[in-house]
């Protein structure tokens, strides 16, 4: 079990399909931006998991991995800014009340 | 009385997530190898669970951090150490921290907020098992070429293939992250009086 691929691609796709109901599920928009957290994490499993086993990837996989890791970390500081920046003009975290486009 | 029901609600937690790992070791007859996979894998989709269905947000960061922990042991278990050093430092030392900071800047006291799912949820739901099942079949279905035994990257193989092979990804991750910070404090820095509102 711990020798096979096949289980840590199958975590990956079940930690990625969580993070894409809390996506679309969820009506607060930090709720939205941890399940984007979560759906890169298992992309970054998948990825490790695929260094360990092919062996041409022996040591790219965990560079990728890092490189992976640090766009999160940008992509986690802008997001979170604008949801700060948006949350200081409307008042709320809630995704379904910005609705300034739509009217 | 409440200290003795988080205690019991901690062994609860440790139980669960103790359960299938000793389960595969000691009944299925796996390697302890095969028993801390299986543990964490429980902990990682347990706490993944918790971080999309829980009320409180505040609880739901706390989550995310034992998912990442969960996460961090997988990559030890498969032989990266310096990835999960990588994301104990990066993930639950500064992502969580500022998930947290921006939660508690957004707290809101309205009733609205005691609803924390849209009323498209059963379609995600539906959705995310569709793609959960979609995943299985590709995986399941795929025999993978040239697989080899699990094996541990060096960390001096990564540091040079870092440096080598990767250097241009390298110098382009560090000019994105100095353009996050930039970007990050001027769209979060509180607009001045005689300044224009920007319009969001």
């Amino acid at each position: 079990m711990a020798e096979q691929l096949n289980t840590y691609l199958t975590l990956s796709g079940a930690l990625f399909a969580i993070g894409t109901f809390g996506f679309l599920a969820r009506r607060n928009a930090i709720s939205m931006l941890m399940s984007i957290e979560l759906m890169l994490n298992a992309v970054n499993l998948a990825i490790v998991a695929f260094g360990a086993f092919v062996p041409q990837l022996q040591d790219r996989g965990a560079v990728i991995a890092l490189i992976v890791i640090a766009v999160a970390a940008a992509e986690a500081t802008v997001g979170l800014a604008i949801v700060i920046a948006i949350f200081r003009n409307r008042r709320t975290p809630l995704v379904d009340e910005y609705d300034a486009m739509r009217r | 009385m409440r200290a003795w029901l988080y205690l019991i609600a901690a062994a609860i937690a440790i139980g669960v997530v103790a359960t299938p790992g000793l389960a595969v070791f000691l009944l299925l007859g796996g390697t302890p190898d095969d028993g801390l996979v299986a543990s964490f894998g429980t902990l990682l989709l347990v706490s993944g669970l918790a971080v999309v269905t829980m009320r409180d947000i505040i609880r739901c960061g706390l989550a995310m951090i034992v998912c990442f922990i969960a996460l961090a042991g997988i990559y030890v278990q498969l032989g990266a150490p310096l990835v999960a050093a990588a994301q104990v430092i990066v993930y639950i030392g500064a992502i969580s921290v500022l998930v947290l900071f921006a939660i508690m800047l957004t707290q809101t006291k309205s009733g609205s907020a005691r609803l924390v799912f849209q009323t498209q949820a059963r379609w995600a739901a539906l959705a995310a098992i569709v793609l959960a099942l979609l995943i299985g079949v590709a995986v399941y279905g795929t025999t993978w070429p040239d697989l080899g035994p699990r094996t541990a990257a060096a960390t001096e193989a990564i540091a040079s293939t870092l440096f080598s092979d990767y250097v241009l990804p390298f110098e382009v991750v560090s000019v994105l992250l100095l353009a996050a910070v930039i970007g990050g404090v001027f769209l979060a820095k509180r607009e001045d009086v005689t300044g224009e509102e920007p319009t969001l």
